[in-house]
């Protein structure tokens, strides 16, 4: 294991990361105008990835073994519920990580 | 000024609590490879991809070549292709902070600021540039203390990473209860979930928004591409 190649692996992990966040605004440059399908995709997508985040967050919960995802379906559920009664982010995500942390280390 | 470097830190501050924490569990699992701050703090900089750099440290410690780092990085990261999609108006006329708004723009600093919800009477691009360069530090500030202290931590933080999921909960109900519409929101529902259970944990977000991006198209006449207030 030498510095040159520990620099090297991540300097190339930078660029590739940082190209792939460029691409979009380097394709749909501002010269032309933006194709009307990608800017509705735009508009939409937050929608649908906000959604496919919350599962990838939960995407390593076991349902079959024990505690069958319990922990995090109460934590889930108790995030809902503080935000539609609530909305106020901080709560929400306060009371439902502290409850997750006592289901996980002190009960299941 | 000052009441805008308040409304950030609060806006911020469920990713604060994040990062911090995935940073110490980064910095200190690249600490047991036998990594250092440098390459940590360079890493948070540089790099700036949590879910990345995890799978950074497995390549780096492993000696892999650096063609499959590459790939590797290409497969782990694509997702931002989409985040860019969704940021090209909204980041328009954004000058000279527009290329760091865009190399910084991570899952979390997406979230916060792929919505509506923009504080008023601020230049939104001022806001999204704070917004950003916090969530940076935050990252780099964990990354370094988790190279610092090693494993030394105090108290029990089992779990504490869940305030991410609860952020991206929050999120997502927050946009439910503001929009009409639900069916883009369904749509990325059923497709992670569909997507999860046929292409696996570590292989389905790229699938996932493939199939999200298909759908929303075919739906465009019933989801109406221009209000959805």
């Amino acid at each position: 294991m030498n510095n040159t190649y520990l620099v090297l692996s991540i300097l190339l992990i930078a660029a590739v990361t940082a190209a792939l966040r460029f691409i979009p605004f380097l394709v749909f440059s501002k010269g032309k105008q933006t194709p009307k399908s990608i800017v509705y995709l735009g508009k939409f997508l937050p929608y649908s990835i906000m959604a496919m985040l919350v599962v990838y967050c939960l995407k390593s919960v076991s349902l079959l073994t024990y505690p069958f995802g319990l922990p995090e379906l109460i934590g889930v559920t108790v995030v809902v519920v503080l935000h539609v009664l609530k909305r106020n982010t901080l709560i929400s995500i306060a009371g439902g990580t502290v409850c997750y942390m006592l289901l996980i280390q002190l009960v299941l | 000024m000052k009441s805008l470097v308040k409304t950030v830190f609060i806006k911020t501050l469920p990713v604060m609590t994040g990062y911090i924490v995935l940073g110490i569990g980064f910095g200190i699992l690249f600490h047991s490879k036998g990594f250092g701050l440098i390459p940590s703090v360079l890493m948070a900089t540089l790099v700036y991809a949590g879910s990345m750099q995890y799978v950074a440290i497995n390549l780096i410690s492993g000696g892999a070549s650096l063609i499959t780092t590459a790939f590797t990085t290409l497969l782990v990261n694509a997702r931002h292709i989409f985040y860019g999609i969704s940021m090209l108006e909204k980041y328009k006329g954004t000058g000279a902070k527009k290329p760091y708004l865009i190399f910084s723009l991570t899952d979390e600093t997406y979230s916060l600021l792929c919505g509506e919800d923009y504080p008023e009477n601020v230049d939104s691009g001022k806001y999204q540039f704070m917004v950003s360069l916090f969530n940076h530090c935050y990252w780099i500030t964990g990354c370094a203390l988790g190279s610092i202290i090693g494993s030394a931590i105090p108290f029990n933080t089992a779990g504490i990473d869940f305030c991410m999921t609860a952020l991206f909960i929050t999120i997502f109900v927050e946009q439910w209860l503001s929009v009409k519409r639900h069916l883009p929101a369904i749509i990325g529902l059923v497709s992670a979930v569909v997507c999860l259970m046929l292409f696996g944990a570590d292989a389905f977000l790229i699938p996932t928004m493939v199939l999200i991006s298909v759908l929303l198209i075919l739906f465009r006449k019933r989801i109406g591409g221009d209000k959805n207030e």
